[in-house]
């Protein structure tokens, strides 16, 4: 269920690295590219259409109308209540990831508009502990969905997790439920909630709300699964399938509706959000 | 069945042989020989308590391991009666590690729903040792939703090291599977008791676990990943796994007061493994008591207290200070 959060040194992690100035180097193809120009392509390498992984506050800003976000549970913050020490504190491992993201916790969740149509959005940030899903991911994703019921808007979450948050025990497993049972409220009031899955989603928040989406959207190249590829080798002592866990085999395998450049996922999410609308008053 | 012992039964395994032979040689005329056996009973009785008053819960998961402890069929001959099977998903085939069917509990019709290992090596290996496929959750759910539209109340059985991590599970959506039935079984319009039996492991388990009444037996476990996977994660070896069930709080007790589990089943003296009978007799009380409290209550009472449940597990009332 819970994925590994933390790499192994070494392992390197597909990002942008800056080398010397404006010219950075794809950890994908191993082109070098023009880093103003990938920035405006949206984090997207101009040379292999590598989909970089962004942090949660750059993914609103690329999705919802200017101006339009307005945060809450920011103030939302995690308890140890296992008092859990592994070769960390519990306690010090939040302290980092907070310094790390200036975020109090791994989802931003809030109202907001896109071309105009009111939403509710979530946004897991991978940067805070993995995007791992503890009490406070879970009630701030099951708030954010009662708020789309009571609001009457559709649900937008984009997922990007390693899964449940060890850290919190059984008590993050039980957090799958609480979100679920939530979408199961949203669901019978017949108020769509997209899921957009990106790199990574795993674990826990795969095996709840990420797949739980009236329509389930994938960024090209995302790792998406219930078990991470490591576990899965171990068990089954065998090597895995090229291309096996990524959005395409997600998509081959019928399990995601659509794969979305991120250049296209406004104009998509907009063209869903139109077709699902429902006539005024129900 | 031969009984195995883990290391910390031991002591009390060896002073119950003792006593076997005690008892063997007692020809009923030496007096001596009983008043031996009275006090090494006593003995027995006080080493017992002893150790299992004070069990690490390393020492609990490995009870709710025992090779010997009573499983989901095991409860199903010993409590139930008229247990038909009804196999398959329809979707793609029978998953073994998963078994549903009707059922009679007294005098109560449930669809009974449960997680088997398997005891020897061949049943281990056809029911791939409690770890079920995506078919098995969906097969469970369909069984679910039958139960639903005859009005019958769902049991579920838990007891898995968890979902199958493999390339068939992840081909057919592992993830997918056992989140419908987290979604489906929040709203599901029948009662649904949950008893974790042995391992609760992860969210293998939970796809059976969402219900009005969790019920778990004293020396079960229930964990958001095993400890042997938490160490290997999180301390980078897999010999910490004591540690990491220490930290994790995986026991029923820990449980209870996190407000996961509802009631707590007590175990036969030495746990369940030694007597499944007296382990199925409690059993059987505690789910017809389960079941008799849901029957008054409407729907709409049940699924709102159902989801209270669930909504207030682990909240944050307001921001922590400081941390």
């Amino acid at each position: 269920m819970a994925i590994r959060l933390f790499r192994r040194k070494g392992e390197g992690e597909r990002k942008i690295k800056t080398p010397e100035g404006m010219w950075i180097k794809c950890n994908a193809c191993l082109e070098t590219i023009y880093k103003p120009e990938v920035e405006r392509n949206l984090n997207v390498c101009t040379k292999c259409n590598h989909h970089f992984r962004i942090p949660a506050l750059e993914r609103i800003r690329t999705v919802v109308d200017e101006g339009t976000f307005q945060e809450f549970g920011a103030d939302l913050e995690s308890v140890d209540m296992l008092v859990f020490t592994d070769t960390k504190k519990y306690t010090d491992r939040l302290k980092e990831a907070k310094k790390k993201t200036s975020r109090k916790e791994a989802v931003i969740t809030g109202n907001a508009r896109i071309n105009g149509i009111d939403i509710v959005l979530g946004v897991l940030d991978f940067e805070f502990l993995g995007g791992s899903m503890g009490c406070v991911v879970g009630e701030k994703v099951a708030v954010a969905a009662e708020q789309a019921l009571e609001l009457r808007r559709p649900l937008i979450i984009f997922s990007a997790s390693g899964g449940a948050r060890m850290q919190e025990g059984t008590l993050s497993l039980m957090q799958m439920a609480k979100t679920s049972a939530a979408l199961a409220r949203l669901s019978d009031a017949r108020l769509p909630y997209i899921s957009v899955m990106t790199d990574p989603t795993t674990g826990g928040v795969a095996a709840s709300f990420a797949m739980l989406g009236d329509i389930i959207i994938s960024e090209p190249g995302a790792l998406i699964g219930f078990a991470g590829p490591r576990v899965i080798e171990q068990t089954i002592k065998q090597k895995l399938p090229e291309g096996f866990q990524r959005a395409e085999f997600l998509l081959e395998h019928g399990m995601v509706d659509m794969i979305l450049e991120r250049t296209k996922l406004k104009p998509t999410l907009t063209q869903i959000l139109r077709f699902l609308e429902s006539p005024a008053g129900k | 069945m031969i009984l195995q012992s883990l290391d910390f039964e031991k002591p009390i395994v060896d002073l119950e042989d003792r006593l076997d032979q005690l008892r063997r040689a007692d020809d009923g005329k030496d007096k001596n020989v009983r008043e031996e056996a009275g006090k090494l009973e006593k003995k027995i009785a006080k080493l017992r308590k002893e150790i299992f008053s004070n069990l690490t819960r390393w020492q609990t998961t490995q009870l709710a391991r025992h090779p010997n402890r009573p499983y989901m069929l095991d409860y199903v001959n010993l409590c139930f009666r008229n247990f038909l099977e009804i196999h398959g998903d329809r979707l793609f085939r029978d998953d073994p590690s998963i078994v549903g069917g009707f059922a009679e509990l007294d005098s109560e019709k449930v669809m009974l729903i449960g997680q088997q290992k398997g005891r020897n090596t061949t049943e281990k290996i056809s029911r791939n040792f409690g770890m079920a496929h995506p078919e098995g959750y969906r097969k469970a759910l369909r069984l679910m939703k039958l139960a639903e539209k005859f009005r019958i109340p769902v049991i579920t059985i838990i007891d898995t090291p968890g979902a199958f991590p493999g390339i068939g599970a992840e081909e057919r959506g592992q993830s997918e599977a056992i989140a419908r039935n987290l979604l489906e079984m929040a709203k599901l319009q029948v009662p649904i008791v949950v008893l974790v039996i042995g391992e609760g492991g992860s969210g293998g388990a939970l796809a059976l676990g969402i219900g009005d009444e969790i019920l778990m037996m004293e020396y079960a476990i229930y964990s958001v990943i095993s400890p042997e996977g938490c160490a290997s994660i999180l301390w980078r070896d897999t010999a910490q796994a004591e540690t990491a069930s220490e930290m994790m709080k995986i026991t029923a007790q820990d449980l209870k007061k996190f407000g996961i589990v509802d009631r707590i089943l007590p175990e036969p003296q030495g746990g369940a493994h030694r007597d499944h009978k007296a382990a199925a007799d409690t059993v059987r009380e505690a789910l017809l008591e389960s079941l008799a409290s849901r029957k008054s209550l409407s729907v709409r009472k049940f699924l709102d207290r159902r989801y209270a449940k669930y909504r207030e597990i682990g909240r944050i009332k307001k921001k922590a200070g400081g941390a």
